[in-house]
């Protein structure tokens, strides 16, 4: 073929047109033809098949029940279809699934929508990120639905709606600044046309917040700011102007409880670490916070641990399970906690009650929690402060980070993706706050991870009886960290990835028997889901190393542990289902 | 409302919300002179401390010493290009001798210069550390733990940053540190 003068010019200009401005960029294969419209009612009583909130059900339980997959028929699962996103970074998003369509998001403001059942792209949205933009955490963890909508929050802090059917923009708010450290990563939880966002942050002194947009023209409806301001109750628990950069980020979506149109927000780290340089309880930082989706109203909270110090963002909202215990019945919020905390509360319309809590993982922060409020009790030899190194268990990531636990309905346990014997510490020194700078109240390259001497394993899936307080049965991993959601399903599974060796394991909800994995492209951080096509159940899970992760692999990677780097990166998203 | 723009009116709309973009930006500084990468001939100045905003001597920066964060600053018009983050700058005085054949010519008596913005995610390069993987004292980005050997043209020695910070050649003029040429290498993150 020749190629003339023109046909060379022709391309050169196309090309000089499509790349002078690639903000909302798609490349459409076609629009999405009969796509449901997400309502209120579905939302609430989502069709088994399908997969349409952070956790599936607005209670957070991260729990199908579907069952077709099981656990006898588990060791035929095979990979049905594979998608490569084309990106790198953590992929921390479920692949949300509504009546055969997919929505998978990615690092760096993606989205794609896929057919649920073949892996055929349907279109792919693309963000123009600013050059001058810095991402501590680059990385998403979904899209909301509602009505023929998505909602996508990006990392340069902007509010996006797209066309569910084609991925064009139909409106794009800005939330805050990115240029003063505030981001966003989470999915947007919806409830009755509000779109919810909180904001990232935590390690830039910002004071956080939960805003609502009206889901069809983006109009902001209420800011609720996570630090009580002059005048407001809990301001008092602050000293000086320490509240104005206080942290208290809220960067994981909440859950629901719609009897009493309540939604419970986890509320992150005070700013900076040291508790010395913000004395007080410090309200709502490492808190749950019960707000009115209509008006954004604190209707009541939990603080989960006081005057924090140890960068235990209690981010992952509670989930929210009808529980019998100690001989009554009750609603509850079970939250496994970063502070080490395995937390059962009780949730009435006005009040959140402490039930029970107890260690998950070692700890040596804590001597005890009073029995009447909840408060634990501190042991200040463990407790960061400044001009000196103090070390801790666990280590900053806690417990358990913001990757979700589940509860099944028919096992009635909780399945916990916690890391035992990592410890941490650091020297707290006052410095001086710089928007848009990391001011963690220590130098950051003083942070430290350490591994308890005698160690035999770091992570370690756990399974509880919430009733009891009792473990019902652990898996250890060795040699890996473990880093990412777990899912639970009607046919006794539980589904995670989370550890450096690239594996998808799916566990026997009962025993702990490990039945199946998979060694796939990279580490999955990201959150297993179930859903059905046509009468057929898939299992789906994005692997795409990175983020925390990555930074605990580079720790462990220095220690003397004989574990190396070099855990690849890129996405993929990996679809299963039993072979016939 | 046309349910099917054409191509030209799509094309037409992108740019008109790509040019309010540029111009919103451009009303945020006073001076897009601010905002404009290292010219040859600026100065440095100190751009934290108690010296923020004064010009960088030779004098200043000193052998064994962490490395300095600074601002060009066009000094015919006395004006610092603090307007934009891509422009902060990193100096350290290193051994002349230790410094690569790449990395020597754009020197002035050992002391060298790069962006300050991280190849990975575009964090701040804040540290300056004993290396992971070897003794020497290297810069690195406590985001997600890139490191960069200053000796090696700031070449990646560590993390998953994809490519070396950009580097800025330097000259001595009248005792002051003095730009001798733009940026060597592409400044800021990767995108995805």
């Amino acid at each position: 073929m020749t190629i003339t003068s023109t046909t060379i010019k022709q391309w050169l200009l196309s090309s000089t047109v499509a790349f002078t401005c690639v903000a909302a960029s798609a490349a459409v294969a076609g629009p999405i033809e009969n796509y449901s419209p997400v309502t209120s009612a579905r939302l609430e009583n989502p069709e088994p098949g399908n997969w349409m909130l952070y956790r599936r059900t607005y209670d957070g339980q991260g729990y199908s029940p579907l069952d077709q997959i099981n656990t006898t028929n588990v060791k035929n699962l095979v990979p049905a279809w594979t998608f490569a996103t084309g990106v790198i970074e953590g992929h921390e998003a479920p692949p949300l699934v509504n009546n055969g369509v997919m929505f998978i998001t990615t690092p760096m403001g993606q989205v794609i929508a896929l057919n649920a059942k073949t892996g055929d792209q349907y279109w792919r949205y693309k963000r123009e990120l600013p050059e001058d933009l810095f991402q501590l955490h680059p990385t998403n963890r979904g899209v909301g639905l509602w009505q023929d909508k998505l909602y996508l929050a990006t990392t340069d802090d902007h509010l996006v709606a797209l066309d569910a059917k084609t991925g064009k923009v139909l409106w794009d708010k800005k939330v805050q600044d990115y240029k003063k450290g505030q981001y966003l990563t989470l999915m947007p939880l919806i409830v009755d046309g509000k779109v919810m966002v909180g904001g990232s942050g935590g390690e830039f002194g910002v004071r956080g917040y939960v805003v609502a947009y009206d889901a069809e023209d983006g109009k902001e409806l209420w800011r609720t700011f996570t630090i009580p301001g002059e005048g407001e109750p809990g301001h008092e628990t602050w000293s000086g102007d320490d509240w104005k950069s206080g942290g208290g980020s809220a960067w994981m979506t909440g859950t629901y409880d719609r009897d009493t149109k309540t939604v419970y927000w986890g509320v992150g780290n005070a700013a900076p670490w040291p508790g010395g340089l913000h004395p007080g309880d410090n309200l709502y930082t490492s808190s749950v916070i019960a707000l009115d989706p209509a008006t954004g109203k604190i209707k009541t909270h939990f603080q989960y641990h006081q005057n924090d110090s140890w960068d235990w963002d209690e981010v992952d909202a509670p989930m929210l399970v009808d529980l019998q215990r100690d001989g009554r019945s009750f609603k509850s919020l079970i939250h496994p906690g970063r502070d080490a905390i395995f937390w059962v509360l009780e949730r009435t319309p006005e009040r959140i009650n402490y039930v029970s809590g107890w260690n998950f993982v070692h700890t040596d922060v804590w001597k005890g929690i009073e029995p009447e409020t909840g408060r634990p009790i501190v042991d200040p030899a463990h407790k960061p402060t400044l001009g000196k190194r103090v070390d801790f268990c666990p280590s900053l990531w806690g417990g358990k980070d913001w990757p979700s636990a589940a509860y099944s309905q028919k096992t009635r346990f909780v399945y916990v993706p916690a890391n035992e014997n990592f410890c941490g510490g650091f020297t707290g020194e006052k410095l001086p706050l710089v928007p848009g700078q990391l001011w963690l109240g220590t130098k950051a390259e003083d942070i430290g991870l350490t591994v308890r001497p005698g160690a035999d394993h770091f992570g370690e899936l756990q399974a509880w009886d919430p009733a009891s307080g009792k473990k019902v049965w652990s898996h250890n991993f060795p040699k890996s960290q473990l880093f990412g959601s777990v899912t639970a399903t009607a046919g006794d599974l539980v589904l995670v990835g989370g550890t450096n060796d690239r594996m998808f394991r799916a566990f026997h909800a009962k025993t702990g028997e490990l039945l199946w994995e998979q060694k796939t492209n990279s580490g999955i951080m990201g959150m297993p889901v179930a859903y059905e096509v046509d009468g057929t159940q898939y299992i789906a899970v994005q692997s795409g190393w990175g983020v925390d992760a990555q930074r605990i692999q580079d720790a462990l990677s220095k220690g003397n542990t004989g574990l190396e780097d070099n855990v690849p990166q890129g996405g993929v998203v990996w679809v299963f289902a039993v072979k016939k | 409302m046309d349910d099917h723009p054409t191509r030209r009116s799509v094309v037409l709309g992108t740019l008109a919300a790509c040019a309010s973009a540029a111009s919103a930006a451009a009303a945020d500084d006073d001076d897009p002179r601010k905002e404009k990468r290292p010219q040859k001939g600026d100065l440095l100045v100190f751009a934290e401390g108690d010296r923020e905003g004064q010009t960088i001597t030779l004098a200043d920066i000193k052998l064994g010493e962490p490395p300095v964060h600074a601002w060009p600053k066009d000094a015919v018009n006395a004006i610092v290009r603090d307007g934009s983050r891509l422009n902060e700058v990193l100096i350290v005085r290193l051994d002349p001798d230790e410094l690569d054949d790449d990395t020597r010519p754009r020197a002035a008596e050992g002391i060298v210069a790069y962006s300050a913005i991280c190849s990975h995610a575009g964090c701040p390069v804040t540290a300056w550390i004993k290396a992971s993987e070897g003794n020497d004292d290297v810069f690195k980005c406590m985001c997600h733990n890139s490191e960069y050997d200053p000796r090696r043209g700031a070449q990646v020695v560590f993390g998953p940053a994809p490519r070396r910070l950009a580097a800025l050649p330097l000259v001595i003029k009248d005792g002051a540190l003095v730009i001798a040429a733009p940026f060597i290498g592409k400044v800021g993150a990767q995108q995805g």
